[in-house]
């Protein structure tokens, strides 16, 4: 078996397991004990790649980008979540989850979101399967994110924000949790990350996988060699890189980069860079690494990418990141931002924040004339618009003087 | 003996426990509450260690918990303040705190210190049994400190015979599915749920927590179980009278 797979008891390597109240216990060993078996059933698979293909629009296309591999030297392909319907790769994970619910028999679907794409993800397919859906999200991130709380609700959806805290994902997670723990017998969490207690960051892996199953098809189509030399996905909880690293973990010729948002800057006191801040230790029910004091309490974290501002990574990454199998690099808000209005002018395609920080890590590394890299464009850039905007003007008022 | 089984031996009913988040309303307030509670004849503590992100709890812990992390409470000055009364108290403390806490503070040294300054017990309602099994029952026995399992209406039968093995305090039976925080009233449901639990027999002490709030609540409770825990009522009064009042706060409901 892979050393980067989840073991028997829910484990990656020391990260993992299930640190959770005996409230949520019956809940989380139920779909334990079924998710494998629904996933892996006839009925599952045939609806998920039947949902994927006729309403999500999968396969996404693996996408050679002229200019920039002009630019950085390199053979660079963009794998193409952005193309989604609802605009990311989370409904790879939401469409999965919505079906593994039905199973079980669920009626009642509750979600967190940080950038509103999982959440948005989440009212999506809970309107296609006529389920109730609850939304926690961070009061802050409602703010900055409006045109997703707009559709969560136009969605059917019902937002509820998340005041404690940072009043972000971190807080939005708490609150979802406590709901899940007062309603345990009708309600289904969906998570929207490789993060939880098991089984849900091998659960959302699994789901999420398909990323990386088309890129290994698409590429050899493309370049003839089913593995590219690199791989460069964004790091908050880590689903988009699970899913594109996911068939490539074994493969150690891939070198696997993730990056962080490192905010203002990796030691400014307002990062988001897990795994250079953080050490072991327990959230949202999972061992891994995490931002926290001396005394255990959770740092808040900052990024201007609300769906990175995290501060713990899902417990595959600090795998990852402690065997050194993954390279972990960060890029701050400005290099994140001057990498979206690059990819902008050079390709023509208006990248998320988030994934954003994946691009603006091209500059930072070494690379070949011959060097094959797959940077996975997790998603579209109209939620942040409002941020770009800022940028443009500022931009423009620079160019004046 | 640990007090707390001397306890249940001399008192097996009706025993009151009540849980306080330290450092609130005011930093050095741990004291004062501590003192006040067992001056109004609370059968035991619990000592909430206040963290930023406490899963199991409801709002009015949370709130207490942020407000007192930002007084600047921390499991040093906790110890610090539990050790500068340890003569003066008698009634068993209880430490409930969340994993992440012990585990960053090492747990090696967490158990040093509660058993330094007189914590027999601990609450840590997000460790997995399996990890207490493994990896902490040993090293919590060897500072003479017993752990506490919760049990909710959807926990088993059979986990419930487990935990009940396990046991050498008491078995926190939470009164309904739900975060910590007061309802206000005791359903039929939630009475079936403990006599079904009183079915199986159990060895342990079984106490009560999680919507106690009054004395018709605690009073319905103690007709099945052995005590109960009230916890986000005092918090809440705490937070609205300061620390002048837990007489007349307790005596209203025990």
């Amino acid at each position: 078996m892979s050393e980067f797979q989840v073991d028997k008891n829910g484990y990656y390597g020391q990260f993992g397991g299930a640190y959770i109240p005996e409230l949520l216990y019956p809940n989380v060993k139920e779909l334990e004990d079924n998710y494998l078996d629904i996933i892996n059933s006839d009925a599952f698979q045939k609806e998920y790649l039947y949902l994927l293909k006729q309403y999500v629009g999968r396969p996404t296309p693996l996408y050679y980008a002229p200019n920039l591999s002009t630019k950085y030297g390199a053979h660079i392909y963009l794998k193409r979540e952005d193309l989604n319907h609802t605009g990311a790769h989370k409904v790879n994970n939401t469409i999965g989850q919505i079906l593994i619910a039905k199973h079980l028999g669920k009626k009642r679907i509750i979600a967190e979101t940080g950038a509103g794409q999982h959440g948005v993800a989440t009212a999506t397919v809970c309107a296609l399967m006529n389920l109730e859906c609850i939304v926690f999200m961070g009061e802050v991130d409602i703010k900055r994110q409006a045109p997703n709380v707009a559709r969560m609700k136009m969605l059917g959806a019902k937002v509820v924000p998340a005041t404690s805290g940072s009043k972000t994902l971190k807080d939005a997670t708490n609150e979802a949790i406590r709901d899940w723990i007062q309603h345990p017998e009708e309600t289904y969490y969906l998570i929207g990350s490789v993060v939880g207690p098991h089984p849900y960051p091998d659960m959302v892996a699994r789901l999420q996988a398909i990323i990386s199953e088309e890129i290994k098809w698409q590429l050899k189509e493309q370049t003839g060699k089913e593995n590219p030399d690199t791989i460069i996905a964004c790091v908050g909880g880590g689903s988009n890189a699970a899913g594109a690293f996911y068939h490539y973990m074994d493969d150690k010729d891939v070198d696997l980069v993730a990056v962080e948002a490192a905010g203002l800057g990796v030691n400014s006191g307002e990062s988001a860079a897990t795994s250079q801040l953080g050490q072991v230790g327990v959230i949202h029910g999972s061992k891994t690494i995490l931002m926290q004091d001396e005394y255990g309490q959770i740092v808040e974290p900052y990024s201007i990418s609300a769906g990175l501002d995290y501060p713990g990574v899902g417990p595959l990454h600090a795998h990852l990141f402690q065997s050194k199998r993954g390279t972990f690099l960060n890029a701050t808000d400005q290099e994140a931002l001057d990498a979206a209005f690059e990819l902008t002018k050079l390709e023509g395609i208006i990248p998320a924040l988030e994934t954003s920080h994946a691009l603006a890590v091209l500059g930072k590394m070494k690379l070949d004339k011959d060097q094959v890299v797959v940077i996975n464009l997790s998603g579209r850039g109209d939620k942040d618009l409002e941020t770009y905007i800022t940028e443009l003007d500022k931009r423009e008022a620079r160019g004046n003087e | 003996m640990s007090k707390l089984t001397k306890l249940f031996k001399e008192k097996p009913n009706r025993l009151c426990s009540v849980y306080f988040t330290s450092g609130y309303p005011q930093l050095n307030d741990t004291v004062t509450v501590i003192k006040g509670l067992e001056a109004a004849g609370v059968d035991f503590l619990e000592v909430g260690l206040p963290y930023s992100d406490p899963m199991a709890d409801g709002p009015t812990i949370q709130e207490s918990s942020s407000i007192a992390l930002k007084n600047g409470i921390n499991l040093d000055v906790i110890f610090n303040q539990l050790e500068t009364i340890k003569e003066d108290v008698n009634i068993p403390l209880i430490a409930m705190g969340y994993f992440n806490q012990v585990v960053r503070y090492g747990a090696e040294r967490f158990c040093e210190k509660c058993q330094l300054v007189g914590i027999e017990t601990l609450v840590l309602p997000d460790m997995p049994m399996i990890e207490y099994e493994t990896t902490y029952k040993a090293l919590f026995a060897k500072y003479g400190l017993s752990n506490v399992f919760l049990i909710t209406p959807q926990t088993s039968e059979e986990r419930i015979k487990k935990i009940d093995d396990m046991t050498d305090a008491f078995i926190y039976v939470v009164a309904s599915s739900s975060i910590t925080g007061a309802k206000g009233s005791i359903s039929t449901a939630q009475i079936d749920y403990f006599n079904r639990i009183k079915s199986y027999n159990l060895k342990s002490t079984l106490i009560a927590g999680f919507g106690i709030s009054s004395r018709e609540t605690f009073d319905t409770v103690c007709e099945h179980v052995n005590g109960a825990i009230i916890g986000s009522a005092f918090v809440k009064h705490v937070g609205v009278n300061g620390v002048d009042e837990i007489d007349a706060f307790v005596k209203a409901i025990i």
